[in-house]
């Protein structure tokens, strides 16, 4: 990574214009050429260093839902619910971490009707009780991270 | 969770925003559109034009129906989306705390305000095995740092924080994000 990806990480992650050619517009205020910027992208995308350039949607406005949950899994046990989780569509992602509830996962459904109806087919899979996380207010979330 | 597809928004769970306004159901052309763009967008001189082209329709919609779209919040943001591990933020830790119902909005609010917390939310607890209800992610290039920074939330807590644990991820099991059927 040089000076120029470091402009289009820290730079481009909002904003991007919505004109006939917004990667134009975008490379002049990082001061690349458009064919630079569309080169640096598939390089950056290709490398995974960016997952995705493009809209970021927020399944709440779209009349979805987005919950928190976790499990306590058993050690032994670990992997075969883990494949029960995961084989779910509406498991978004999902992370070991380290404490009695040591399986964390989003929930990611296009009617909020989906997120009941998701742990109850978790809880049947896993025979474990599933402790969900609703956000009740939301304080803050924004990348802020720099490269 | 930012570099999922679909991001988590400011209205709860439950079909209501924020201000308790009903949400429209994302439906015909804009779902046809959320499915074309929810993977990135063109890599081309013309991206609007090629995704019109795509979908049999006018440049000038695409463009106008993603413009509705990010003042309605249906977007949260038009560009690159990094990979935090690529970034060489490779501990991710979520920090809980028990704090008082009564106090949570504002030291929320304080907690969000700090530079290195990307999430900050109040969830409920689980008792007894769950005593905490502020969660605040903080990312860090190491378990040291991302130490570092839970040590100046505990000081902006102060008294007001009665327990509180980081749980670092171990491994990521599944990351893929939302995405509609096409």
């Amino acid at each position: 990574m040089d000076e120029a990806d470091r402009a289009i990480l820290n730079g481009l992650q909002g904003g991007f214009p919505l004109c006939d050619e917004p990667y134009r517009e975008a490379a002049a205020r990082i001061g690349l050429t458009e064919a630079e910027l569309l080169e640096r992208l598939r390089r950056l995308l290709e490398a995974g260093v960016l997952t995705r350039f493009g809209p970021m949607y927020q399944v709440e406005r779209m009349g979805g839902a987005f919950v928190l949950a976790a499990l306590a899994v058993p050690e032994a046990d670990y992997e075969r619910v883990a494949e029960a989780v995961n084989a779910l569509a509406e498991v978004a992602h999902n992370y070991r971490r380290e404490h009695a509830l040591n399986m964390w996962f989003v929930l990611a459904t296009e009617t909020p009707e989906g997120i009941p109806a998701a742990i109850a087919r978790i809880e049947r899979a896993t025979g474990l009780e599933v402790f969900a996380f609703p956000k009740l207010k939301e304080y803050f979330v924004e990348m802020k991270l720099h490269a | 969770m930012p570099d999922a597809a679909l991001s988590p928004s400011p209205s709860p769970a439950g079909g209501r925003g924020e201000h308790g306004e009903p949400l429209a159901r994302l439906e015909g052309i804009d779902r046809r559109l959320v499915v074309a763009t929810q993977a990135g967008l063109p890599l081309a001189p013309r991206p609007y034009h090629a995704l019109a082209e795509e979908l049999g329709m006018a440049a000038a919609e695409v463009m106008a129906r993603l413009r509705r779209m990010l003042e309605s919040g249906v977007i949260r943001r038009i560009g690159a989306v990094p990979n935090h591990y690529a970034l060489g933020y490779r501990a991710n830790g979520m920090s809980v705390w028990d704090v008082a119902d009564e106090r949570i909005d504002a030291l929320g609010e304080a907690v969000g305000r700090l530079p290195f917390v990307t999430h900050c939310y109040h969830r409920p607890r689980a008792l007894p095995l769950w005593p905490y209800n502020l969660f605040a992610m903080v990312h860090g290039r190491g378990r040291e740092e991302v130490e570092a920074k839970v040590a100046e939330i505990a000081a902006l807590l102060g008294a007001d924080c009665r327990a509180h644990d980081v749980l670092y991820s171990s491994r990521i099991l599944k990351k893929t994000g939302l995405r509609l059927a096409g």
